[in-house]
Formats: structure tokens, C-alpha cells, sequence
């Protein structure tokens, strides 16, 4: 039996998938349903000072019309945190409807709820609401003389600002100076569930809700603290998830305004967002600027790094996507600033989107490298090797795994970098120019805080369940613990049954930060081990087991059956063992303590981006013909599920670099572009020749099965890669995402 | 949606006297526009006609050698059309290039020239838009305009024409077919648009339950040389930021016929004259290529964001028209 981990075992939630019989939040089965539809407030900043709810009560269907007036107030509004924290975690300190503050466009106002989904909607346009607007920012320009430097980020997770050595007169007396300025565009995630809230309230204390989310144990929490309850009363059941990009990765107002809805009118109740509210209901990317001065040696070594981002945040929280925190450690630079400068404007607080901090963070400083190596003259890829760091340049450590010379090198390889004509316009193909560009990818290992746990029993059939509170948003996450738990027990995959998707089960951390498998593996690694490790401590003391007395170190398990190590021929199966002790079932609980914050290593994940675009000289169309991705996140469960991840990733980082911009129009207040017509994320058409690969390396440190995540290094550095090579194809520089035609007419 | 009854006719009277009867309703085709713009709130009528059982689906040749395409024949449909690939090809290219495949095989050709502008402060019930609701403003004029016209604007508004195969049908000079409450009428393309002046509210000629039965394409030799160029941000399912169709013959290396029409850019499909006077007997020349583009573009007027598409409609008409005749050996 050839270990199931490694493999490229099929997903398997996807016959379930392709058929359309996968349940997801709003199609659970559930009698007596009523709906709700959030009504959202038209304006930026304000006041509410009439609120007519009369004729919307009156239309046919309707069951109750929620304001500020009538919904009653939370118990609490808990912190922002989050939620690879493992405790509640909304995605801002903020509840609506609890006075008549208008703080963002968007802000749900009123909840109707009614007997179908289209008469709530209906009779949400009939609510009259009048508004005492104040002036509104939306928009950086608007506020940029207004911008602090915040003590910390991040729910108060990171510092807000730091810094090693004196980079003021690193660069003064650096011999070679980058320093350019990256504007971002927001970005929203648009998966394509959008996210829904049924609530069952099966009596007075017992709630349950079913909830699009990463986390079903923080929608738990995060519930009980604004419901006022104790987390025994609320459970949380996530079936399956329809994609999520980090919206679902905190909890927001929907499951919450469910709950208060489906307890008003004493019926269950479902809360589906519009594809237009998740433009304003679920945080997005903030709009962003970036500086970067580089100062390095004439022989490219670099001697300074500042790194200076300024962005906007919400009335409620000090939030910035970590953007400073990969590129700190990409390269050596004795002399490091990172500042983080936050505008308070009208906007929910924003949160994490796809490779959070990284996907910008390492765009302004792969893109400054890129102006480096020209202006000193040597390959980028070179560049980034003269640059290498073997230790964390931040703490000095040693790296708990690398691999990052071996990605460049495979890259280079598979793209066929070595004969690049580093002139920029030296290639053409009839309209088109041709440019190839190159980036480093970073993301950090981030570990859960609180113990991960799993469940494990094995039946005397020799079939096993294995559990945890772990949702499946498409990471293929259910595949990979399938395989981590039968190659644990020595069974086959066939005979492994992996349950998750429910606050009832052992309890894990919401699946973010690309540390859901790791964290919820390790825990299944350990919960299965442990199960076979009792049943051959069994077998051993068993009289009548072919193992009697065996030293239990020397015993495997092959296919079910416990045999000698050295003497393969001796042994019997778990089976046997359970039938003839006349046990049904054996089950253990696995815990698995994630390592302490400084665990005497650095720890990061990394890779390498290559691409190559055309762009029509005339008409500024830009093209991406190939990519290359070599990433190692360490050990590989599922080559099939994390290849896809990463392919995804990197197809994301093209829609960062070309298509992906939402629109704030700063007189309204609101988006201008809150549909998936007018926001563009890549289609198929857009996805070229694309090639992932990985290189495995080997780590103790991390977790137990030495895994780093591919959930989202490879978004980073792909935009980085293909605006070098727009650079490359036709001289220009870009500064700003997405790079649109009008940029290079 | 606001609530909204619901039926299907099988003949075109009936189609025609319930629309006719009842102001607050509206033809239901594949429902691509219709629906979404009812579910925003944009379009409330009480009473939707479902127009699909109406024998108005064939591609049909008409006695002097032309083609008619019926109001309720699938975009998909005609694009695959064989007489209209050989004799059209422009008017397939443009059909594909719309929409999405899902999308194509829902929605009419008779549909795709009623649709309603993309403007998204049109779409934003709560928002200022003279074209929605007459005399509250437009608010894109100094929005996110970015999509929006340089060609045909007023004061009033600035949306854009979003259909492709109707650039196509304009260069062509197709004719449209109509039916309604006071009889049958035949309706030049060109007519069919209104500009927006100061009335963006009336985009066409139709009186109210005027049915659109067929549209007429002329025969026209010089259609078999000729196609559509659309430029977007991404490859595919996006409306065009500028697009061009051209139908051109060259002989002796001078243009003896010339059709050319331009999208994206303009509040009605555009055609382009004064670039077609410039060419009409001009040499295959670029240079006579981008004095035709030039002349056309002179009377743009950018709006912010949008300033880019008088540049990029220029490049896409130069462009067009070279390919244009590299393929027909001339150039
Ligand atoms: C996401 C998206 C992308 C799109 N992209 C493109 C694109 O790139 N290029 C492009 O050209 N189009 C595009 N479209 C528009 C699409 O082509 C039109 O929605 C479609 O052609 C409309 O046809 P329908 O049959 O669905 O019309 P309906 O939605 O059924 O009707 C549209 C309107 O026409 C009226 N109507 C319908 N039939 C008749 C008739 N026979 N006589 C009189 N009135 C009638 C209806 O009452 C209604 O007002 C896109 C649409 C969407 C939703
Ligand atoms: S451009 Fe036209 S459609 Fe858009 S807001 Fe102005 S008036 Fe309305």
C-alpha cells in the first residue's frame, strides 16, 4: 500500500460538486422557512432621521421589518481579532442598527423578512428613510493630511510600525537608490457563493445556524458574545462552502442579524447576501499606496529597505492588510524601516483578501527590485540570489526551511529564462511585444494559538471517521485529512470517512491565513497515529493476538493488518483484534499544541514567479501568454489539490495585475462597479499557459507532517512578475493596479 | 423585483394587444436585460409578455437577395448561421464576441438592440441618472465614466451604446422590421438609435407594445470582406471599450466601398461617415487610414476617465482598416 499522502487522490466532495448535490448554507433543507434581506444605507456618512416602515410592513408576504428601533441591542460587540485566534472573530468592533448612526455606504439599516426571498426584497424598496448625510471620505486623496501611524494593526496583532539598524543613513550612503511609489486599487473577493445565514432556533436556547464561513467555530463565538449566550447554545453548521477568498474568513453582521430575525418572528430564517452586498458586507482589499526606497551596494547587494504603505481604515479599527511584513525578510537588508500610515474614512473596516499584505507588499518591492537589477545592470534573477538571505533577517535565525534558490533555479528552468534579452522592447511577435518578468514569493507559516483537535474512531470493520470543525470552501481540505488520517491508521482511503463542517466537532481554528490544512492535519495526523498506536498497545497485551508481547515501536500497519516490522508474516488486522475483544468501535481524540510565537527559527514560505506577456503595441492590450510558478510550502499532501491551489493563486495575481479594481465613486459614497459585469476577475479566456511546480522541502519545526500552506503564496508575486515583464515588453514602469490599456496607449 | 405577472403568448397579435393594452408592461425575450434590471429595480413593469413561442426565430433570404434575421432568432444562433458567416461574416464576429456562450443562447437579436445602457449609475436606483428617471441629473458626468461615450454625448447623458452586433448592422444599413398597435413598419438602423439630446429617456422610435419582428440585411457584395475588431480588458465576456466594424473592398489600391461603423464609444451605434468620405476612393494607405479616424473623431468629447477611448477608438479604426486590407491583398 503506497502512501495516500503525496498522492493525487480526487477530491472527495467533487462527485457531490459536480452533480449539484453539495448542501450549501442556503439550500439547506428546512420546514417553516422565512427569509430576510438586508436593506443597506444609501449613504457614506449621516444620520437617520425618519425611518417610514409602514408600507413596507403592509406588503403582502411580510413577517416583520427590523430598524436601529425595533431590533434590540446586542449584549456585546466583541474586538476585532483575527480568527486564526480561534475565539470570536468579527470583521469589525462594530454592530449595526444599534442607533441611528450612519457610518459607511452600505451599512445595513433594516432587515425584512418575509415568506419568500423576492416579496423581503420587494418591500425593502418600500422603506422610506430620510438622512442627515455629513461629509464623507471614501477615497485616500481626500484625507491624506489626516494620516497616523497607528501603535498596532492587524486586531492589535502586529506592530504598527518597526525597524532594525539606521536605514536614514543606509540610504544616504547607499550607492544605488530605488524609490518608487505603488498605488493599489480596492479589490473584493467575489466567490461564487455569495455568503447566507439560515437560523433555526429549536427552542429559546438552542440555536443553530447554518453559515457560509471559514470558521465555524468562530461564527460560534463570535455569536455568543453579541447574542449574550453561552456557546453551548449556539452550534454552527457549514456543509459545504462555494469559495471564499478571505471573505468568509471573518464573522460579519449576516449570521447575527439572522439569528435576531429568525428569533422576531419565531420562524427559521434565511439571510442570503446579494451579489451587490458583498461588495459592502464582507470587507474587501483597501485602496493602498505603497513607498519603497531600496539603497544597495553597485554590486546590487542591498544595504537599506523603507517601506512605507498609507491606506485607508474604517471609524472602527486600526486595520491594514500586513503588507510590510513578508517583504521585511525577503532579501538581507541590515537597515529596515516599515511604517504603516492609516485615513480613517467611511468604509467597513477592510479585511483579508486573497495573500492579505503579501499580494501588495510584495508587488512594490519584487517591482523596485526589478528597477534595481536594471539599474545596476545584472539579471533579476541574479539579483534576487546576490540578495539571498539563509537566515530570517528580521530575527537572525535560521530558517526552519527554505528552498528558495531551488524554486528560482526550477523556474528559471521551466520557463527558459536564461536566454532573456534583458532589453526592454527587444522581443516582438507582429503587433505584439514581448516581455518576460520575474518575482520572489513570501508568505509567512502562521500557527493557530489555541490547541487543534481532531477526533478519530475506527470502527471493527476496520473503517474509520475522522473529525474536525474544519469547513471545505474549495481548498479541497476534506481530500487532503482523508489521506492524512488513512495513511496515519495504515488503512486506504477508501476506508477513511473525514466529517467536518460543524462547531460540534472537535474544535479547530477558522482555515485562514493558509494555515487550515496544516493546523487541522496536524491534529488528524495526531488523532490517527494515536488510534493505531492504542490498537497495537492493545494487540501487544492481548494474549491471543499473533503480536503477544511484542515490542509495540516494532510493530506497523500495512492495509489494516498490524505486522512485525521485521517479520511482515506475523500479525492480524484491527479487525480481527476488535471482533475477537468484541470491541464495536475504538476512538481517540488527537490534540495538537501549534508551536510557541518564537519557536527559535523563521519561518516563511517561498517560491517563484515567472511570466511572460504581449502587449499590442498600438492599443495597450496586455496578454499574459505563460506563467511559471515553483513554490516550496513544505510537505505536499495532495499534488492534484495544491497544484490547483496554487494554479488558482496565480491566475488570482493576474486579475490583481490586470483587471481587478473597484470603484469608489466619492460622491455617493458607494462602489461604482458592484457587480461581477463591471468588476473583472479573469475568465478563462484570460488564463494562459500556466505551470506549477513544487519543490518539497523538509520541516520539523512547523507542524508534524512539515507542511507551510499553498492556500496563498501563489497569488504572490505573480502581479510583481507580470508588471516586470510589461516593463520588459515595452519600457514602461507601472505603479499602479490594475495595469489597464489606457496606462500604456 | 416587485411582484409581476407572467404569460406567454403563441401569436404576434395577441403579443402586440397585450403589451399595447397595458402601459406597465413589457415583452419578456430571453430575458437577459429584461430580468436583471427588474431584479435592481431599474425596470418595473406589473405584466411581463413572454415573447419566446413567436414564429419570429428563422434566418430567412429575402427575394432581392438579402437576409432576415427574425426578431426572436438567438444570437448563438444566427452566428452560426452559414448565409450569414459567408455573406456577413462581420455580423457573426460581432454576435460572438458578446456576452457569454450561457448568454448567447438565451438572448435575441431583437433583444441585444433593446438592451439598456451599462451605465451604473443607470443600474443604481439610488443614484441621479436623466436616462432612468428624467430631470434628476447624470450622475457620470463627472463619475466613474471610464465606460462611457466621446461620441453623441450630451449634457444630458453620456452612456454608451452597449451592443455589438448593432455596429455591424449600422455599417450595413440593415433595415428593422416592426409590428404594433397602427401596423407594420420598416425602420432604417440608423433611425432605430436616438441620440441621447435631452431626452436620453427615448432611446428608440417604438411607440409602446411595437414589436421588433425581423431585421433586415441588405445584399451587399462588399459584406463578404468584412469584420469586427473589439478591444476590452479582458478576452472575453465584457462589453467593448472601443470596437470597429469594418466592410471594405479594394481595387487598384484604391478603397472602391467602404462601411464602417464604430462601438463602445458612442451613445448610439455609431456610423462613421465623415472617416467613410475620407476613404471612399482614398488610397489602402495608413496614412489615409488614420486621416479617415482623425476626421471621425474630431467632434469627441472626453469626460475624465474616459479620455483615453478617442485615442484607443483612432488606433482600433487605423488598426481595423489595416487588416482590412492586408487581407485583401492590397495594402
Ligand atoms: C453580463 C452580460 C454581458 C453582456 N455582454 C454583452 C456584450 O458584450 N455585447 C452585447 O452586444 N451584448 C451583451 N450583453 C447584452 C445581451 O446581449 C442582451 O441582454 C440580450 O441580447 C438581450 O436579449 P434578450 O432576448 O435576453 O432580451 P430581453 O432581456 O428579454 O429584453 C430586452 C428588452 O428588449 C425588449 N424586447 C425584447 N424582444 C423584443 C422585441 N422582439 N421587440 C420589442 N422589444 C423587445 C424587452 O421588453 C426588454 O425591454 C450582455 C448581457 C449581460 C447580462
Ligand atoms: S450617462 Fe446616461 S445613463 Fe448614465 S447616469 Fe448619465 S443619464 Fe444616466
Amino acid at each position: 500500500m503506497s502512501p495516500a499522502i503525496g498522492g493525487t487522490l480526487n477530491r472527495v466532495d467533487g462527485r457531490f460538486k459536480v452533480r449539484g448535490e453539495s448542501r450549501y448554507s442556503a439550500e439547506v433543507p428546512v420546514t417553516n422557512l422565512a427569509h430576510a434581506v438586508i436593506v443597506n444605507a444609501k449613504i457614506a456618512s449621516g444620520r437617520i432621521t425618519a425611518i417610514d416602515t409602514s408600507e413596507a410592513e403592509r406588503a403582502e408576504g411580510v413577517l416583520a421589518v427590523l430598524t436601529h428601533l425595533n431590533l434590540g441591542r446586542v449584549a456585546t460587540v466583541p474586538r476585532l481579532l483575527p480568527s486564526l485566534a480561534g475565539l470570536a472573530a468579527p470583521g469589525q468592533t462594530f454592530f449595526p442598527m444599534q442607533d441611528d448612526l450612519v457610518h459607511y455606504g452600505g451599512q445595513p439599516v433594516a432587515v425584512v423578512v418575509a415568506d419568500t426571498i423576492e416579496r423581503a426584497d420587494h418591500a425593502g424598496t418600500l422603506i422610506r428613510i430620510e438622512y442627515e448625510t455629513t461629509p464623507a471620505t471614501t477615497l485616500l486623496d481626500q484625507a491624506r493630511d489626516r494620516a497616523y501611524v497607528p501603535e498596532r494593526i492587524f486586531g492589535g496583532l502586529l506592530p504598527g510600525h518597526s525597524s532594525r539598524g539606521d536605514v536614514a543613513k543606509a540610504l544616504a550612503e547607499a550607492e544605488v537608490c530605488v524609490d518608487a511609489t505603488y498605488r493599489f486599487a480596492p479589490n473584493h473577493h467575489n466567490p461564487i457563493e455569495p455568503s447566507a445565514s439560515t437560523a433555526v432556533w429549536e427552542d429559546v436556547d438552542r440555536l443553530t445556524v447554518y453559515d457560509s464561513t471559514q470558521g465555524p467555530n468562530a461564527v460560534q463565538f463570535t455569536l455568543a458574545e453579541l447574542l449574550g449566550r453561552p456557546p453551548i447554545s449556539i452550534r454552527v453548521v457549514s456543509h459545504a462552502v462555494g469559495g471564499s477568498f478571505g471573505s468568509k474568513a471573518m464573522v460579519w453582521h449576516h449570521p447575527a442579524l439572522a439569528a435576531l430575525a429568525a428569533r422576531h418572528v419565531g420562524r427559521p430564517v434565511r439571510l442570503v447576501l446579494s451579489r451587490e452586498q458583498m461588495f459592502t458586507s464582507c470587507g474587501h482589499r483597501e485602496e493602498q499606496e505603497q513607498q519603497i526606497t531600496l539603497g544597495a551596494r553597485a554590486d546590487g547587494r542591498i544595504t537599506a529597505l523603507r517601506h512605507h504603505k498609507l491606506s485607508l481604515t474604517s471609524p472602527f479599527d486600526d486595520w491594514a492588510e500586513p503588507s510590510l511584513q513578508s517583504p521585511s525578510v525577503a532579501y538581507t537588508s541590515p537597515h529596515y524601516e516599515g511604517v504603516y500610515h492609516l485615513v480613517r474614512g467611511n468604509t467597513i473596516t477592510p479585511t483579508f483578501t486573497r495573500a492579505p499584505g503579501e499580494a501588495t507588499g510584495m508587488f512594490a518591492l519584487e517591482c523596485a527590485m526589478d528597477e534595481l537589477a536594471e539599474r545596476i545592470g545584472i539579471d533579476p534573477l541574479e539579483l534576487r540570489l546576490r540578495n539571498y538571505s539563509a537566515t530570517d533577517p528580521e530575527s537572525g535565525k535560521p530558517w526552519s526551511s527554505s528552498g528558495l534558490t531551488e524554486c528560482y533555479q526550477r523556474a528559471a528552468e521551466l520557463f527558459g529564462w536564461r536566454d532573456r534579452d534583458p532589453r526592454p522592447r527587444s522581443r516582438r511577435d507582429g503587433q505584439w511585444l514581448i516581455g518576460s518578468g520575474m518575482a520572489s514569493a513570501l508568505y509567512p507559516v502562521t500557527q493557530p494559538v489555541n490547541p487543534q483537535r481532531s477526533r478519530a474512531r475506527l470502527y471493527n470493520d476496520g473503517t474509520a471517521v475522522i473529525e474536525a470543525g474544519v469547513s471545505e470552501f474549495g481548498t479541497g481540505v476534506f481530500t487532503a485529512m482523508t489521506q492524512v488520517a488513512a495513511d496515519g491508521l495504515g488503512i486506504p482511503v477508501e476506508r477513511v470517512r473525514f466529517v467536518g463542517g460543524s462547531s460540534d466537532l472537535p474544535n479547530v481554528t477558522a482555515a485562514v491565513g493558509s494555515a487550515g490544512t496544516s493546523a487541522v492535519g496536524s491534529a488528524v495526523h495526531l488523532a490517527a497515529t494515536q488510534l493505531r498506536d492504542e490498537l497495537i498497545r492493545r494487540a501487544v497485551a492481548d494474549d491471543h493476538s499473533p503480536l503477544r508481547d511484542a515490542d509495540p515501536a516494532n510493530v506497523e500497519v500495512h492495509d489494516g493488518k498490524m505486522v512485525l516490522r521485521d517479520r511482515p508474516d506475523v500479525g492480524e488486522t484491527y479487525a480481527d483484534l476488535m471482533h475477537r475483544t468484541f470491541v464495536p468501535d475504538v476512538e481517540v481524540l488527537g490534540t495538537w499544541n501549534p508551536p510557541p510565537q518564537d519557536v527559535g527559527y523563521g519561518v516563511h514560505t517561498f517560491g517563484a514567479q515567472l511570466a511572460e506577456v504581449a502587449v499590442d503595441a498600438d492599443l495597450g492590450v496586455v496578454r499574459v501568454r505563460r506563467m511559471v510558478g515553483v513554490f516550496a510550502p513544505g510537505r505536499v499532501l495532495n499534488r492534484k489539490t495544491a497544484h490547483s491551489q496554487l494554479m488558482g493563486g496565480m491566475l488570482w495575481g493576474l486579475g490583481q495585475a490586470l483587471l481587478e479594481a473597484t470603484r469608489m465613486d466619492p460622491r455617493l459614497g458607494r462602489w461604482a462597479n458592484a457587480s461581477l459585469g463591471d468588476y473583472l476577475v479573469p475568465v478563462n479566456a484570460d488564463a494562459p499557459d500556466v505551470v506549477v511546480d513544487t519543490i518539497e522541502v523538509h520541516d520539523e519545526v512547523v507542524n508534524p507532517l512539515g507542511m507551510k500552506g499553498v492556500g496563498e503564496i501563489g497569488v504572490v508575486g505573480a502581479a510583481a512578475a507580470i508588471a516586470n515583464a510589461v516593463y520588459h515588453a515595452t519600457g514602461r514602469r507601472q505603479y499602479e493596479l490594475p495595469i489597464t490599456l489606457e496606462k500604456l496607449l | 423585483m416587485r411582484p409581476v405577472s407572467y404569460s406567454r403568448v403563441a401569436d404576434v397579435g395577441t403579443a402586440i394587444g397585450t403589451v399595447s393594452a397595458d402601459p406597465e408592461s413589457a415583452f419578456l425575450a430571453g430575458g437577459t436585460t429584461q430580468v436583471d434590471l427588474m431584479r435592481i429595480y431599474v425596470e418595473q413593469p406589473h405584466r411581463l409578455v413572454d415573447i419566446s413561442d413567436l414564429p419570429l426565430n428563422q434566418v430567412e433570404e429575402l427575394p432581392g437577395g438579402g437576409l432576415r434575421l427574425g426578431g426572436l432568432a438567438r444570437m448563438s444562433d444566427v452566428a452560426q448561421e452559414p448565409a450569414v458567416v459567408r455573406r456577413y461574416p462581420m455580423v457573426a464576429e460581432a454576435l460572438l464576441l458578446g456576452a457569454s456562450p450561457q448568454l448567447r443562447n438565451m438572448a435575441t437579436v431583437a433583444g441585444n438592440l433593446m438592451q439598456r445602457v451599462r451605465c451604473s449609475y443607470f443600474r443604481d436606483v439610488a443614484a441621479g441618472c436623466n436616462k432612468r428617471t428624467p430631470g434628476t441629473g447624470c450622475s457620470a458626468l463627472d463619475g466613474v465614466n471610464r465606460g462611457h461615450a466621446v461620441l453623441g454625448t450630451s449634457d444630458c447623458c453620456i452612456a454608451t451604446h452597449p451592443s455589438d452586433v448593432a455596429v455591424a448592422l449600422v455599417a450595413l444599413d440593415a433595415v428593422v422590421q416592426t409590428e404594433g398597435p397602427a401596423g407594420r413598419r420598416s425602420i432604417p438602423i440608423d433611425d432605430f438609435f436616438l441620440l441621447p439630446g435631452q431626452t436620453p429617456e427615448q432611446e428608440h422610435p417604438l411607440t409602446h407594445g411595437e414589436l421588433v419582428t425581423g431585421i433586415d440585411l441588405p445584399p451587399l457584395p462588399v459584406a463578404a470582406t468584412s469584420r469586427y475588431v473589439k478591444i476590452r480588458d479582458r478576452e472575453s465576456y465584457e462589453f467593448a471599450l472601443a470596437s470597429v466594424a469594418v466592410a471594405m473592398s479594394v481595387a487598384g489600391g484604391r478603397i472602391a466601398e467602404i462601411r464602417l461603423a464604430l462601438g463602445g464609444v458612442a451613445t448610439k451605434p455609431w456610423r462613421a461617415r465623415a472617416a467613410e468620405r475620407v476613404l471612399d476612393g482614398a488610397p489602402a494607405t495608413i496614412e489615409a487610414f488614420t486621416r479617415a479616424a482623425e476626421a471621425e473623431l474630431a467632434p469627441a468629447v472626453p469626460h475624465g476617465m474616459n479620455a483615453f477611448k478617442i485615442e484607443l477608438a483612432r488606433r482600433t479604426m487605423v488598426r481595423a482598416l489595416e487588416e482590412m486590407a492586408q487581407r485583401e491583398g492590397t495594402a
